[in-house]
């Protein structure tokens, strides 16, 4: 394998990984109550925007911003849980899709309108430059998203799977009135399940704004990329997610290298598509 | 019985009359034109309506059939030198095509999945588009800039496009009211209902709706077409850009989805609003015009799932003393 061949990999997996965590917030939502956040890719977008302002204002880089991002954007989770979700998820369909769908459009816009259309981007060595490892290039900011976010998606994982917390929401996404039963409230586990949902999405826009142009609608191609991934990796699985997350990234550059970067986008798309026809549980669901 | 059977018929016919009269009697340029804009986006929102509606299947992607349409239009023209109407046929099948594709396979599966699948189809057909050189790539394609004959569809004034869309509109809502009223409508709303219920009680519920998204495609379709003979052209974003569906689907839900005259009323409300807000703020206005529409359906899906319409018979059977509680919204479910 050619050193370029290994490079776009390697650059892939560091972007899958990225994909991967906020993937993992989409998938949480989903497999505990059954809800798609058509927002999602909107919550990125709105951690981008916080690296951004956070640099703008304070000239800080990522350290600052990652956790500025997490915070805000958990408390935003909380507040889209009981301002919307809360009532509409009892309803009907057609409301459950709306409710997110209209916040999508409601931070979209609400970002285009504050921010404009163009393009910010954080500087280009706000984390440093690129290094050379075995003769692969890697940009620093890069190579730092993808170690954080891999990180951050496995001590989710850990908090869902060994934690009493996780347990509790586990039991309410299991059979909520059961667990109101065994005194865990439902109400609480599932905000924090928004909170948490949201702030590792967050974690996930602060990364990608240190290597990525910031603007209004990059979150209508990330919400797909997260429908892609959480399809693949089956609804509900946070290592499900980061499995199909990297898978995506390196698909992702692999065909850019290969194709061209246009096409990028459409074979991620198709991809998608021919998995809704043949494999609709994902590649690690059960049937 | 004669009595009850005309007063029910007053109020339809007064209104039609009003519309018939409408650009005669508001009859600036940006008043006939608003009327035409009214009633095209009221032909795409009853088309989404038959799916998204009637039978609770949410398709954010709709807009593929309306590029669908745009595009054979202008295709036909700038390529074969036709009619724009042959954009009519040609659209309709192929949307209907991409209809199956799509419905098939997720129409099993629960409704957010249709959804999903419905925006990945929008987007994937919009990047192919604006990459593929013979649709026109970026630029898009053109219509006729003079009119050859009165089939080019191209008029200066928006009067002949306001009584060619009535028509259409007319046309749209007949079949929408005559497949509510079939045995396929009642299929549709006890799925939309459960599901589960309207299946273990035989409904073939993956195939009607399918059909009814077919239906509904075919014609998105047409109003596609529509659209571009009165603009005379389409590009990815005028065409197939994701907040075309948006349109359809706050329109629809704003008015009362499921109920036959709630994307009218949708429409009615919301296309007024958007060009006066556009006037009023210029291109930043854009912007803020989104905000609101996301606002709109985010107090919609709270507050009331039913739309405006559902919202006034409620108000209006409590006025009555009415004890029954009508519900058109499908909001219920059956245990």
């Amino acid at each position: 394998m050619s050193s370029i061949l290994v490079q776009v990999i390697v650059g892939g997996l560091l972007l899958g990984a990225v994909y991967a965590l906020f993937s993992s917030g989409l998938t949480l939502i989903w497999g505990m109550m059954n809800i798609v956040n058509f927002a999602h890719g909107d919550f990125v977008m709105l951690g981008m925007y916080v690296a951004y302002v956070v640099w703008a204002l304070f000239g800080a880089g990522p350290a600052i911003g990652v956790p500025v991002a997490a915070l805000l954007l958990a408390t935003l989770g909380i507040i889209v849980y009981f301002a919307l979700i809360r009532s509409i998820m009892k309803g009907p369909m057609l409301a459950q899709i709306l409710g997110t769908f209209g916040l999508a459009l409601l931070l979209r816009y609400s970002a285009f309108w504050w921010f404009g259309a163009n393009y910010l981007s954080l500087p280009e060595n706000i984390v440093g430059g690129t290094f050379d490892v075995f003769g692969i290039r890697i940009q620093a900011s890069r190579l730092l998203a993808g170690v954080v976010a891999l990180v951050v998606t496995g001590g989710l994982h850990i908090l869902l799977t060994r934690t009493t917390l996780g347990s509790k929401m586990l039991a309410v996404a299991e059979d909520s009135s059961a667990a109101q039963l065994m005194g865990i409230r439902p109400d609480s586990m599932q905000a924090i399940a928004w909170a948490i949902a949201a702030g590792v999405t967050g974690i996930a826009g602060a990364l990608i704004a240190t290597f990525f142009y910031v603007v209004p609608t990059v979150g209508e191609t990330l919400g797909i990329v997260a429908f892609v991934t959480v399809s693949l990796g089956g609804f509900g699985s946070v290592p499900g997610a980061l499995v199909a997350g990297l898978l995506i990234g390196v698909i992702e550059s692999l065909s850019a290298y290969w194709i061209g970067a246009v096409y990028k986008d459409i074979v991620v798309y198709s991809l998608f598509l021919c998995f809704l026809w043949f494999r609709p549980q994902g590649l690690m669901g059960k049937s | 019985m004669d009595k009850s059977l005309m007063r029910r018929l007053l109020w339809p016919s007064v209104a039609l009359a009003l519309v018939i009269a409408y650009p005669l009697l508001f009859s600036t340029p940006f008043q006939q034109r608003l009327g035409a804009l009214v009633l095209l986006y009221a032909i795409v929102a009853s088309a989404w309506n038959i799916v998204g509606g009637y039978a609770g299947q949410v398709s954010v992607g709709h807009v593929v059939f309306f590029g669908c349409g745009a595009y054979a239009a202008m295709g036909a023209y700038a390529h074969f030198a036709w009619s724009p109407l042959v954009g009519i046929p040609v659209g309709i099948v192929v949307s209907v095509a991409i209809a199956a594709v799509i419905g098939v396979p997720t129409l099993r599966l629960s409704g957010h999945y249709f959804s999903m699948a419905t925006i990945a189809v929008a987007e994937l057909v919009r990047l192919i588009v604006s990459n593929t050189d013979y649709l026109g790539a970026g630029v898009g394609l053109s219509g006729p800039t003079v009119p050859r004959n009165v089939f080019d569809l191209s008029f200066i004034s928006a009067l002949p496009y306001y009584y060619l869309f009535l028509t259409v509109l007319v046309v749209t809502l007949g079949i929408t009211w005559w497949m509510a009223d079939s045995r396929m409508g009642f299929y549709l709303r006890a799925i939309r209902d459960s599901e589960r219920a309207a299946r273990s009680l035989g409904a073939p519920a993956s195939r009607v709706k399918l059909y009814a998204f077919m239906l509904s495609a075919g014609l998105t379709s047409v109003a596609g077409t529509l659209y571009a003979t009165m603009f005379g052209f389409v590009d990815p974003d005028s065409g197939l850009g994701i907040l075309i569906s948006v349109k359809m689907l706050i329109m629809a839900a704003l008015g009362g989805a499921g109920l036959l005259f709630g994307p009218l009323v949708g429409a009615a409300i919301l296309v007024p609003l958007e060009e006066i807000s556009n006037n009023l703020l210029g291109g930043k206005g854009a912007g803020l015009t989104f905000v609101m529409y996301g606002a709109i359906i985010v107090l919609i899906a709270r507050f009331q799932p039913g739309g405006i319409l559902t919202l006034i018979k409620r108000l209006s059977d409590k006025r009555g003393g009415r004890s029954e509680k009508a519900d058109a919204t499908g909001a219920t479910h059956a245990p």
